[in-house]
Formats: structure tokens, sequence, C-alpha cells
């Protein structure tokens, strides 16, 4: 069943000229301009884009927080906007968010039990304190952290271990949708790992579905089903998640994939990387038709003529390039099974 | 003989909750042109040694052993004349290049300082240096930028002008830490590849501390594998690729996420970085090692050559896979 359905989703943002008067008429900021897509009940959708392309302010208008300017978000074909307090309220605990910065979005001043154990008392105060102890033990146990540790502050522990404090807090409400914001990007290599696995588990578990952004293209692979790619507050390329990585078809996409160095001294070598020239332009003022053409390399003179539509060249592969191709930044192809490290 | 030359480098540093000893026993060198690859988690040491070479170690820590740089011993140097081997010898870049430049400062301004401090130029051939320089890591508009401050610029543009300042006493050797951590994937690509095009055009030689596996894979010769201020392993990057020989490389390489293959699960290094100020008498890696005999705990390997690399390990190589 779709869970999520995004049409054609605008946020813009007022941004006042420096030195302006009361006055004076704001810039608009486009960070999010006709976003489609579904998202279907136990999926993981990753959202990959530099600083900038707009994930963050996706995640934050699905999740109620910045108010969308244009199009609809449905939450279980309901329009968020149109909603009714109550049924508000419930979408509230129906989706959760995980953080980057995994100490700084936990409360210095809280132990670790009250944190986990908040979202519990503000949805639902009826549930008596034995109760709420025995989930938080329960969700402790579950993100592998000890219950005994139930009393102590955030800054005992480690960031990978207040990366699963988060992630205790945002499951203990048994949501059907967890946006994960950069979950992993602040954490060591082996963490990394170790979360990245964690929150795969816990999805297949109880059924969740994932929102998951990060700038980092092997760890949305990983972990998606689907992935979306976002340049400008635009989205360039949809696709499986492991077809996006094997048969990109979006320039943008396939710089993304050219960008990442592989960890294997030999296939790198043999591998050509053409880098992306250039920089983000600022989307203040964005460049016409298609922002992407000021660094594309295919850019052709009627790229900055129309906005390119987002088409289906292949079932469930959308690409919102008319000269999209195939092109493949990995050298070796994807299908022979990589030799095992060691 | 190596251009940098690390023998048995101890640094600690004494703090409210007793010593902290950062680095232990760590001895690396490098040749002039090559490029040396340090990698590890947090807490494993790095920074703290790219410290200690450039004499900038925090007021409460101190370093033993020996530094040698073109032969000449940096440890005991007076503050003029480490500034004098800093100035010509060694240069060191950043994380996040914003907080290593003056805000209140033109980027000019500071650039010009570091001539007419060190080289004693006058500020019109200063001038003049700095422009081919901002030039060298392809700053469009070079004199326009000159005027402007740090924060008119972007994270890449400033990282520009992080390694052109640093670029300017034509140093031998730089030391580059996390230099593109802060930074997006296609800038990042940006950087690696103008430090590649530096190392080729001035012939200098560099330390890049990372975490990225594929960067090292990318762009390194040699690496240096450290975990709680130990050298877990160390060899020609391509040998230690294709086989690992520590338990602690092999469970990094095992645990990054790869574009180029695909994996259900990822493999995980249980536990969490060490604790510096608890480390074990013995290998570091001991309470998170799966290959770990009786006497880890109590016993430090010693760093031995085994096939092409060295390593610091109990168990038997054969069997660490």
């Amino acid at each position: 069943m779709t869970l999520l359905q995004v049409r054609d989703l605008d946020v813009t943002f007022d941004v006042m000229p420096r030195g302006a008067w009361p006055w004076t008429k704001p810039n608009k900021l486009q960070a999010v301009s006709r976003m489609n897509f579904d998202l279907e009940e136990g999926q993981t959708l990753g959202v990959v884009g530099e600083s900038g392309s707009g994930k963050s302010t996706l995640a934050r208008a699905i999740i109620g927080t910045v108010e969308a300017t244009g199009g609809q978000i449905l939450w279980d074909g309901t329009d968020l906007r149109t909603m009714s307090a109550r049924d508000r309220r419930a979408h509230r605990r129906e989706v959760q968010m995980i953080f980057q910065d995994p100490l700084a979005a936990l409360n210095p001043r809280m132990t670790v039990g009250e944190i986990i154990a908040e979202p519990l008392t503000t949805h639902q105060p009826d549930v008596s304190k034995k109760e709420t102890r025995k989930k938080v033990g329960e969700m402790m146990e579950r993100v592998g952290l000890l219950p005994n540790l139930v009393n102590r502050y955030p800054h005992e522990f480690s960031g990978g271990q207040c990366q699963r404090i988060g992630i205790a807090r945002a499951l203990i409400l048994d949501p059907r949708l967890v946006i994960c914001d950069e979950p992993v990007s602040a954490l060591d290599v082996s963490v990394q790992a170790q979360v990245v696995n964690l929150l795969k588990r816990l999805q297949r578990e109880m059924g969740l579905s994932m929102i998951f952004i990060a700038h980092d293209l092997s760890v949305v692979k990983h972990i998606s089903d689907r992935t979306l790619v976002m340049y400008l507050g635009r989205q360039m390329e949809q696709a499986e998640a492991r077809e996006l990585v094997r048969a990109p078809r979006h320039p943008y996409t396939q710089a993304l994939i050219s960008s990442v160095p592989i960890p294997d001294p030999v296939r790198e070598a043999a591998r050509e990387r053409p880098v992306l020239e250039g920089e983000l332009p600022s989307p203040l003022d964005p460049p016409s038709g298609c922002v992407f053409r000021t660094r594309c390399p295919k850019a052709r003179p009627d790229c900055a003529r129309a906005r390119p539509p987002l088409d289906e060249v292949e079932p469930g592969h959308l690409v919102a390039c008319p000269y999209q191709e195939v092109i493949s930044p990995l050298d070796t192809p994807l299908s022979e099974p990589a030799e095992p490290v060691g | 003989m190596a251009l940098l030359d690390v023998d048995n480098l101890a640094v600690s540093f004494r703090t409210a909750d007793g010593i902290v000893n950062a680095v232990n026993g760590l001895s690396i060198s490098v040749d002039g042109g090559e490029t040396l690859a340090i990698v590890g988690e947090s807490g494993s040491g790095k920074s703290q040694t790219a410290f200690a070479v450039m004499g900038l170690l925090a007021r409460n820590g101190s370093a033993s052993g020996s530094i040698k740089l073109d032969g000449t011993e940096l440890l005991g140097l007076s503050q003029a004349e480490l500034n004098r081997k800093r100035a010509e010898q060694v240069a060191m870049i950043f994380q996040d290049p914003m907080t290593s430049l003056n805000p209140y400062l033109r980027v000019g301004d500071q650039m010009v300082e570091v001539l007419t401090l060190h080289k004693g130029m006058s500020k019109r051939a200063a001038l003049k240096e700095c422009v081919a320089m901002l030039e060298a890591v392809r700053i469009p508009d070079a004199r326009g930028r000159l005027s402007m401050y740090p924060h008119e610029f972007s994270g890449g543009m400033r990282q520009r002008i992080m390694i052109a300042m640093a670029l300017l006493c034509h140093p031998r050797l730089l030391i580059a830490d996390e230099p593109t951590t802060a930074l997006d994937v296609t800038v990042q690509a940006q950087i690696m590849e103008l430090l590649a095009d530096i190392r080729r055009d001035f012939g200098t030689a560099m330390i890049l501390i990372t975490h990225d596996l594929g960067i090292v894979a990318d762009t390194c010769e040699r690496t240096v594998v450290m975990y709680g201020g130990r050298v877990m392993e160390q060899g020609a990057t391509a040998d230690l690729f294709a086989r690992p020989s520590h338990p602690y490389t092999l469970g990094l390489l095992k645990a990054v996420p790869r574009l180029d293959v695909d994996q259900d699960e990822l493999e995980t290094i249980p536990g969490d970085p060490p604790d510096m100020s608890r480390l074990p008498k013995g290998c570091p890696f001991t309470p998170r090692c799966a290959f770990r005999l009786e006497q880890c705990a109590d016993v430090q390997p010693d760093l031995l050559p085994w096939q092409n690399v060295l390593r610091a390990c109990h168990a038997d190589p054969e069997k660490v896979k």
C-alpha cells in the first residue's frame, strides 16, 4: 500500500535581501520544486544530493515542520494541509526522525531513559510509569544498549551509542515512517556499519517505511529500495537503488558516482573519473531551464529554455534529462561477483 | 635519506583525568615527492601525529622520540627555529577551512603576511606571488578575490585558498588533515585532483590523514593504519588493500559499503573506538578483535615484516581473512 505520496511539492522560503526595509519585497528561495514520489509501506527511499540540494527541507515538509507552498503531501491518502487536528496528531506520532549529530540531538540534562520515554509520555500520557519503563527497557535492548544504562546521561556515551539512543527514541511510538537525515555521516567507519545494519534490521522487523537522506551514495545504495537524486531542489533521477548505480542515466548522477573513489587501488587505477567543474549555483538565482546545465558536460543551448520533465524511460526509472543515456562510471561490470576482501 | 623520519614518537597529554597517551611509539618515514596515507578512526592518534610534526601540540601535550625533517631533529627546537622550519619545509591544511582562516582579515592580507614575514618580501612582490598561487589552485579572477573576506567564499573555494596559502613558501612536505571531509563529493573530487596536480607540479611530498579508504586507494602510494595511538599495519597501498593481514585493516575494509559491490549485510567491527585514557596494556584493538589470543591484552605485539607489509599482531596472518 502507498503510505506517502508527494505530488508537485514546492517549498519556498522568503529571504530578505541585505539592507532590506520592512516594505522591501523578499526574494524567493525555492528549496524544493515540483517533487514527485511515492513511498510504499515497508520500503526505504534514499535521497541523495549535495549540500543545498533541498533534501533536509524535503524531510521537514513531510514531517510537517515546514509548510509546503505548493503541491500536496498525501499521508495515507489525506493531504497534510487539509488534515483535521486529530489526524495531524496521529501523523506526528507515526512519522519520526533521526538526526545527523547524535549528541546534539539529545538533551544533555535528561537521562537516557527520560529521552527515550519522552515521545511516549507526550503522545500517550495515560500510559503508566511501569509500562513506560518496561517499554524503554525493551527498546534499549532492541537497539543494542544495555538496559541498566537507563539512568546515565548522553555525554557518557560514544557517538555510535548516542545514535542508538536517537533510534530508540524514534521507534518507541511504533511509527510507520522514520526519516533519517544523514544518520551515519558523523560516525566512524566501523560504527557506521553497525548503525546501518541496525537500521536495516529494525526496518525489517518492525515493517517500517524509511526515508534515508545522505550525501554518501554508497550508503544510500546499500540501504534503500529506491533512490532519488536531487540537485538544487529539483529531482534529477529516480530508480531502483542498485539500478541507479549500475546504470545511471542523468549526467548529474553519473558525475556523483564518478566522484566517489572506490576503496580498491586496482579498480580505482583502471577507472576513468571525469571531475565535475564548478560549484552549486545560488538557489536564489537558479539557472533557467535545467538547473544542472551550468555544470553539465552534455549541456546544449536548448537546455536553458525549458525545465526538462521527469520522464519514465524504463519501468520505474525516471530521468529529468532529454539527452539521457546509460553511462556507467564504474568501469568493471557490477554483475560479476567482486572479490571478497581478504 | 627520507624527507621525514619519525622514530618512536610518543605524544601524551596531562588532563584532569590523568595522562592520556595519544600516540605510542610511532615510526614512519616519508620520502621526497611521496604520498603517505594515515588511516584511522577518531582517537587513533593520526591528527596528534601531524600536530607533533608541526610543533602544534596543545599546551598540556608533550612529545618524545625523534622527528627528523631532512636530517634535522625537530623535537626540542626553539620556537624561532621551528617557525623557520615550518616556513620553509612543512605546511599543513586542516579539515575545516573556515576555522583556519582569520575571519577578520581579507584573504589577500592573510596570504601576503605569510610571504612578508617568512621570506621578507616586499608587499608588492608578495601580492604578485599570491595571485600566481591562487591561479595555480584554479581560483578564477584571483586578483579580485584578494580583497574578499573568507566568509564570502564557498567551502571548496576556502579549501583552495588554504592550499594556496600552504604552498606559498614551496614546502617540501604538505600535511593534509582530512582536507575534504567537510566538502561535498563533487567538490572533494576537485580538491583531490588539485592536490594530485600540485604534487606533480611542485614535487611536494604529502601526508594525507583520512578515514576515507576510497581516497586512500585513489591517491596514496603507501598507507599506515593506526589504532589507539599505534601502527597496526603499514605498507604499499596496493598490498595492504589486496591482502589486509591485520584484523583491524580487514575489519575497516569490510565495513565500508561499496558502490561497486552489492552487499546484503555489512560486516562490522563490534564495540566503539578506544577510550584513550583507558587503553589495555597490550594491543589496543584487543577488545574489538575477532582473532584475539590470550596474550593480546597484556603483550604489545611488535611491528614485524610479513610478506610486503609490516604488521603488529600476534594472530597468525594466514588465519586473518
